[in-house]
């Protein structure tokens, strides 16, 4: 069999490879070139760097702002809250099926986002959500105290719900990589908790966290299901711009339009390479 | 000692109840349907929508025919990249990543210059096209989580001593994936496409900007026009999710065992 096999064998890594490499070709290399293109094309289709230019007036400078101040601003809480809590279930010793529950839990809810995300948020601090009634009863209103769902903290409040659990399942591994040995050698050193903390535990945690925040804001900037399902188009957020772009030519020039998401992509493209470059330099850690 | 278990909980019951009470909330509005009762009228409102029965079967359908597709261009590609050509997989790894650096929105964006009515390949020209491009779009969307399943379900099964027993016997290329290295890694396949389909089965932004009636513009529709139905539909979509990863976690206690069988 291995005689007669060569001359007429069949090329099957190539041919199972193909799919492959023509599906990556045609739904993601095309498309995002061909977005690069139109950023730096004109109407004419000759090169510009208008379109780029364009992206410098009030509107847009302050879509992109305030995506990023909602994704930096719930990245950041996300993965703070996120560490707290699995610091607490894996070094403060709760029981161990506690562990298993929350890690599934978190599995769900990483993903429950978009759409019903937003409802389940209406229907707790919207107007009418429980949340809101319960607090007027116990004597705090707290849409007269200037709190709106609809606004950067309501958005930041609603995002958490996604963050914190991603946060979690990235992070668990690294907190169980802390081995128990080091905090022993420590503590017979003399060193207090503190000390252990500032200068052992959260030192070894810090390239894990540092890259996991960047996965989490460009895990946020790119969110749109949930901001639109709350606020319709009314916010100005640079995915809300987006979208109004591509469905009615809002901006009323396709390749600032263009250049509008080539922005989206740097951005998130900047963040990614952070999470890569910090996430290799933690894994020297894990072993 | 003491005081470090008592933060421990403090911590963790903050958290749980972040959690837990939205979901609480939820379903709380979702009965309030009928004046001064509970009731569980908005979830019979809900079923009754014909709207909500064809949105919802369409995206099973298009979720379903995405973990197939998913499937078919991932597992062969992976096998072969791992046994034959290694010097591929930084490509491919870096491939897997794009979907989660490259926002949907954009892609959709670049979708519909590209394959828009006047072009050489016009998928958006007619329904079946926009089918096959949504198709596309979320077997795109899932590409990471479906490889990395695939992956590490391979990484597990020692594809190269498989693969040569298998041809010592006299089983052909097909033979040896459908019959020795998929049912091996059947476990891992499961977890992507459970995986898959939450994601795929109220995502928004795609079929909305294709115009698809599917689930997750249906959801948008019913929020801006109902009171009481969203609520139910969030409960809904959380069991489902819910049901998807808790089959992840059943299918993960098989997942040992699978490896460890040699018959």
């Amino acid at each position: 069999m291995t005689n007669t096999a060569s001359p007429r064998r069949i090329p099957w890594d190539a041919l199972a490879v193909a799919p492959f490499i023509i599906f990556a070709v045609m739904f993601l290399f095309l498309p995002t070139l061909g977005i690069i293109g139109a950023a730096f094309t004109d109407r004419a289709g000759s090169f510009t760097f208008d379109n780029i230019f364009g992206l410098f007036t009030d509107q847009i400078l302050a879509a992109y702002w305030i995506s990023i101040r909602i994704s930096g601003a719930s990245a950041f809480f996300g993965a703070l809250i996120g560490l707290a809590i699995v610091l607490a279930i894996i070094r403060g010793r709760l029981p161990a099926p506690l562990r298993s529950a929350v890690m599934t839990f978190s599995g769900v809810a990483s993903n429950f986002a978009g759409v019903p995300l937003a409802f389940a948020f209406i229907a707790t601090l919207g107007r009418l959500g429980l949340v809101t009634i319960v607090l007027k009863f116990l004597g705090l209103d707290i849409y007269r105290s200037g709190f709106n769902l609809l606004s950067f903290w309501g958005l930041t409040l609603t995002y958490l719900y996604f963050q914190i659990p991603l946060m979690m399942l990235t992070i668990a591994p690294a907190v169980d990589g802390l081995k128990k040995e080091w905090n022993e050698a420590a503590q017979m050193l003399g060193a207090s908790q503190f000390q252990f903390w500032r200068y052992v535990g959260l030192p070894i945690l810090w390239p894990s966290f540092l890259g996991t925040l960047s996965l989490l804001f460009a895990n946020a900037f790119g969110a749109i299901a949930t901001a639109w399902a709350l606020t319709g188009s009314n916010l100005n957020i640079v995915t809300v711009l987006l979208y109004n772009q591509i469905r009615g030519d809002a901006l009323q020039n396709p390749g600032l339009g263009a250049a509008l998401a080539l922005g989206m992509i740097v951005i998130t493209s900047l963040a990614n390479v952070i999470y890569l470059v910090v996430a290799a330099r933690a894994e020297r850690w894990m072993k | 000692m003491k005081t470090n278990r008592f933060w421990a909980w403090l911590t963790f019951a903050l958290g749980a109840a972040y959690f837990i009470v939205p979901l609480l909330a939820t379903f709380e509005f979702s009965l309030r349907m009928r004046r001064g009762t509970y009731s569980f009228d908005a979830y019979a409102s809900v079923f009754a929508d014909p709207y909500f029965v064809s949105s919802f079967g369409y995206s099973v359908v298009i979720g379903l025919v995405t973990i197939v597709v998913g499937v078919l261009v991932v597992v062969p590609a992976v096998y072969f990249v791992r046994l034959r050509m290694p010097w591929l997989r930084p490509f491919m790894e870096f491939i897997t990543l794009l979907p989660l650096v490259i926002p949907a929105l954009v892609l959709v964006y670049g979708y519909i210059r590209l394959y828009n009515s006047s072009s050489i390949i016009p998928f958006t020209g007619s329904a079946l096209g926009t089918d096959i491009l949504l198709t596309g779009a979320y077997v795109t969307l899932a590409l990471p989580y479906m490889y990395r399943a695939v992956d590490n379900g391979m990484r597990t099964i020692d594809i190269g001593t498989l693969t040569e027993a298998a041809q010592i016997m006299g089983a052909n290329q097909a033979q040896i994936i459908g019959r020795i290295i998929l049912p091996n890694i059947l476990v891992a396949i499961l977890s992507g496409a459970f995986l898959t389909f939450a994601i795929v089965i109220g995502e928004f932004t795609i079929a909305s900007l294709l115009n698809r009636p599917a689930f997750g513009p249906y959801l948008v529709g019913i929020g801006t026009n109902r009171a009481y139905e969203p609520a139910a539909l969030a409960i809904i979509s959380f069991i489902i999710t819910w049901g998807a990863m808790g089959m992840i976690n059943v299918l993960g206690r098989f997942a040992p065992r699978t490896s460890a069988r040699t018959d």
